[in-house]
């Protein structure tokens, strides 16, 4: 590698990038535990009842239950189409097989308000109501790519003599995929359910679009933005939600490491996500 | 030789072909391997050896051809059916699976009672020398390691044939020169019929009872290392098997089984032959640079010589090889001598006499 | 002494790809059959609604009823009204210059994770996506908190008596806009960078250097020509999705600050003009595709080079 010390500059830089990329979430604790109904400098004391006022909101726990339900089903759903379309792209040729990967990660590249809009029209064309199942419709379209990547980069790091080495030693198809590939390929599955999780969870727009009488957590915080008094109960469910995310975050990169670390792949890849 | 012949092979390969597409990758190829041989497939990279080895093992089918393993009709049998076993070039060591899980795998699959298993697996590892290494983690073990639990995890499932897919590629070259006597003795030991694919022509010759030489496609050769070595068929594996010195020369006579060659240079002789070669027909003769010698001493005689300058002078420790020229002549050869007392290297563009005897040469 | 051997290091027969593939094999309809769910969800829940959108855009809302009389009449609208028009070309001003912002900030951070993390590197990227796993919403709604009236800036700077007025030029316009995306955007511009400078030989670095180039020289006639792939993605990543961005431009901007997306919610739900909503959606998209597809091209040369 270069020189181990960096120029002074290019340190200081990065120390004041830093500072601007967690000037926001800084401010959530402080406000968080703030005693005012103002979100504004100077701190006035400290407390915990806008955590008290979270628990007893009844809406923002129902819009809790909607968004989880969501981003479970979502999780599972993007997985498993991600588990297909990975396996197809990782170990098998076919025509076309590249402009039909590029079309199913095009969501990636894709404004959320046209997925919202897209869906919606069709929505109400169809005649079909809003509800909870419509917005899990458009979270698996949007989790699909990257449940793909990640899939992709664990099961592409999959020595494939390993599974003919399974064949070799007399055990059948279907005994080599639940005696190799699936162990193998676990974290990678783990990493990727986290990950859509994730971002069902914190996606605003294709739910503020389809979601009908079911809010979802963002919907709710949006409606709630514009009462200053709902306002430091919304930074204390914001700093709740930072440290939950933080801790899955983590989860999801130790459970892709470990899949790393099991298909071989000794450098530190640059696959994932993050 | 006669005798084997009368026995029915392990392995028969009749005819096999493989495409992919307008490829070939292999044209016409049948080999006989007999039981408890050491069978080596040598070649250049692209040559079909793998390709073969996948095809005996069952990942791949011929296009045309046929099969046989222990006399049985094995051409569209799944690997997993077959009575043979692989060591995969990478191990493919299961890296979820402890050293002891990797080893019985295959007879997990067999449902043995538990107590079976693991005597089985301590076996096999006592073999290859893992004694007491069943707990550890896959990920941890060294190379040569590697190749140990991979030959055990194929040895304890007691194939008919077991196939080795370039085994030493991936260790250091001190690595593989005692597992090349180590593979050899375990061989012996098991009695098992090995067949081992390489590239390698010093590992194909140190270790094989019989080796198959291939080029593009097609079986070139088949015969024992020494055979090969001392009675190459062609050109190009002449110079594939070792260094090989190539001289022009024109057939004077050919009768009684008498061939009178003039050498390009070098002379006329007589050597026996059974050849069919005919009268002023242009051939090429081949004699290895150990069978050339640099006569240091006026006093030094040999059956024929030559004069050469030296060209170049590469030195081994043990052994100098000299690039000379015959003297007037553009024929390169090379000589290989032993760097015994008295023997300094001699400089380049110096003057040197070279012996050398008729029943060194080849004729190719 | 195999010294006439050439040690043929090249991989094993098995996993060089045959070159000519036959066109269906049976491993072929394997592949084709796993692809099938997922593209059929796309065909279905993308491609299809799509398609819609493009047909809606070309029909006529006449208050509850549906006219499905082809017409062009949306795109004119959508092209001469001068609402239209500001905001589509707001949209994309705005996006261009918070690629432009959010590149460059982020360059020099990736550049020094590639080149100088060392074995901290995965440490330095986790630090850099955590503030970024909270609420969008939230972290939006904390920029206004941070250059509101009487928000963290004003507030500071008052406090220590730089400014006697809060300054006003940062909250309700399109600079609140661009703060705010440049900085939701920055991990996703970090990491292709990052990526395609850590893939860089660092033997052509030291070649550069041998060859007699200074520092300066070197980084633009080596490392940024070889770290364009990385740049473009950067770029391509951040331009796309922030024309159709609707949360900031809704909180932050103000009324001098709404971009199209707004608009195009604005014709779905109070304006009931669905076909309206659509022909912008669609000339948005268009207009996206083409500059993304503009920049490619002129950036080819970068892009043929494998990193």
């Amino acid at each position: 590698m270069m020189s181990a010390k960096p120029p002074r500059s290019l340190f200081t830089y990065a120390l004041v990038y830093l500072i601007f990329l967690y000037a926001p979430v800084i401010l959530l604790p402080l406000f968080a535990f703030n005693d005012s109904a103002i979100i504004a400098l100077p701190l006035s004391g400290f407390t915990l009842h806008w955590f008290g006022l979270l628990w007893e909101t009844r809406a923002l726990h129902e819009a809790l239950y909607n968004s989880v339900l969501i981003a479970v089903i979502t999780a599972i759903g993007s997985t498993t189409l991600g588990i297909f379309a990975a396996r197809a792209a990782a170990r098998y040729e076919f025509p076309g097989k590249r402009s039909i990967l590029g079309f199913i990660m095009v969501p990636l590249v894709l404004p959320e308000i046209i997925i919202g809009v897209a869906l919606i029209v069709v929505l109400i064309q169809l005649g079909m109501s809003l509800s909870a199942w419509t917005v899990i419709i458009g979270h698996v379209l949007i989790c699909t790519p990257f449940s793909i990547a990640i899939l992709q980069s664990a099961f592409n790091n999959m020595d494939r003599s390993l599974e003919e080495a399974s064949l070799d030693l007399g055990e059948n198809k279907l005994g080599t995929f639940f005696r190799v590939i699936v162990p193998l390929v676990t974290p990678g599955i783990i990493s990727s359910l986290l990950i859509s999780f994730t971002i069902s969870l914190d996606e605003f727009i294709i739910a503020f679009f389809l979601t009908g009488t079911d809010v979802t957590l963002p919907v709710y915080i949006w409606g709630q933005l514009r009462f200053p008094a709902r306002l430091p109960a919304i930074m204390a469910l914001g700093f709740l939600m930072v440290t939950l995310s933080f801790l899955l975050l983590v989860a999801a990169e130790y459970f892709r490491r470990r899949a790393n670390r099991l298909t071989g792949v000794r450098k530190n890849s640059n696959g994932g996500i993050f | 030789m006669t005798k084997q012949h009368e026995r029915e092979p392990i392995i028969n390969i009749q005819n096999v072909e493989k495409h992919y597409g307008s490829v070939t990758a292999l044209d016409g190829v049948s080999i006989k391997i007999e039981a408890g041989e050491f069978f080596s497939l040598l070649g250049p990279s692209g040559c079909g050896k793998t390709t073969l080895l996948r095809i005996i093992s069952g990942f791949d089918n011929p296009s045309v051809g046929t099969v046989f393993i222990g006399g049985a009709d094995m051409t569209d049998v799944p690997p997993n059916e077959r009575p043979t076993n692989m060591v995969f070039q990478s191990y493919a060591i299961f890296p979820h699976l402890n050293v002891a899980d990797n080893v019985g795998y295959g007879l997990k699959k067999q449902k043995l009672p538990k107590e079976e298993i693991d005597r089985r697996v301590d076996d096999a590892l006592k073999l290859v020398d893992l004694e007491g290494y069943g707990p550890r983690e896959s990920h941890a073990l060294s190379g040569g390691q590697r190749q140990r639990v991979a030959l055990a995890r194929a040895l304890i499932m007691k194939p008919k044939v077991l196939l080795l897919d370039e085994p030493l590629s991936a260790l250091d070259k001190k690595l593989r020169e005692t597992m090349q006597s180590e593979l050899r003795k375990l061989q012996r030991t098991v009695g098992i019929t090995f067949v081992l694919v390489t590239h390698d022509q010093e590992e194909a010759l140190t270790m094989s009872d019989r080796i198959a030489v291939m080029f593009d496609g097609r079986i070139a050769q088949i015969d024992s290392p020494e055979g090969l070595y001392r009675r190459p068929i062609s050109r190009r594996v002449a110079s594939f098997i070792g260094v090989m010195n190539f001289i022009p020369a024109t057939v004077i006579e050919n009768t009684n089984k008498i061939l009178s060659l003039n050498i390009k240079s070098l002379g006329q002789l007589d050597i026996k032959t059974s050849s069919a070669l005919k009268k002023s027909e242009v051939i090429t003769v081949g004699i290895r640079p150990e069978m050339l010698t640099i006569l240091y001493n006026k006093s030094d005689t040999s059956e024929y010589s030559f004069n050469a300058s030296i060209e170049n002078a590469s030195y081994y420790g043990d052994m100098t090889y000299y690039e000379v020229f015959i003297e007037d002549t553009d024929i390169k050869a090379t000589v290989s001598m032993r760097n015994t007392a008295g023997r300094p290297v001699l400089e380049i563009g110096s003057k040197a006499r070279v012996g050398w005897g008729k029943d060194s040469i080849t004729i190719l | 002494m195999s010294k006439e051997i050439k040690s043929s290091k090249a991989l094993p027969n098995i996993w060089q790809k045959p070159k000519f593939v036959p066109k269906m094999t049976p491993r072929s309809w394997t592949g084709i059959a796993l692809i099938s769910p997922p593209f059929a969800y796309s065909l279905l829940m993308l491609a299809a609604p799509l398609l819609l959108v493009f047909l809606l855009s070309m029909w006529t809302q006449n208050y509850l009823e549906l006219d499905r009389t082809f017409t062009f009449a949306n795109y004119k609208e959508a092209a001469s009204e001068k609402l239209y028009q500001v905001l589509m070309i707001r949209s994309v001003v705005i996006s261009g210059v918070v690629t432009i912002v959010t590149v460059l900030l982020a360059y020099p951070i990736a550049y020094y994770i590639a080149f100088f993390g060392g074995k901290r590197k995965s440490m330095w990227l986790l630090l850099i996506t955590i503030p970024f796993w909270t609420s969008y919403l939230i972290r939006v709604f904390l920029w206004k908190v941070i250059l509101g009236y009487n928000g963290v800036i004003n507030g500071s700077l008052m406090g220590l008596g730089f400014i006697e007025e809060p300054l006003t030029f940062i909250l309700y316009n399109a600079n609140a806009v661009v703060i705010t995306l440049a900085h939701a955007w920055a991990p996703f511009a970090i990491l292709p960078i990052f990526v395609s400078l850590s893939r860089i030989d660092f033997s052509l670095l030291e070649a550069a250097r041998d060859l007699g180039d200074g520092p300066l020289r070197r980084f633009f006639r080596v490392t940024l020509p070889l770290s364009m792939p990385g740049v473009v993605a950067a770029s391509l990543i951040v331009f796309i999705p922030t024309v159709g961005d609707y949360v900031t431009p809704r909180l932050l901007g103000g009324t001098n600050g709404l971009m199209i997306a707004n608009m195009i919610q604005i014709q779905f739900g109070k304006a009931n003009n669905a076909p309206l909503g659509s022909a912008l959606a669609v000339s948005a998209m268009i207009i996206v595709a083409s500059a993304s597809i503009a920049f490619v091209l002129l950036n080819r040369r970068f892009l043929k080079v494998k990193g």
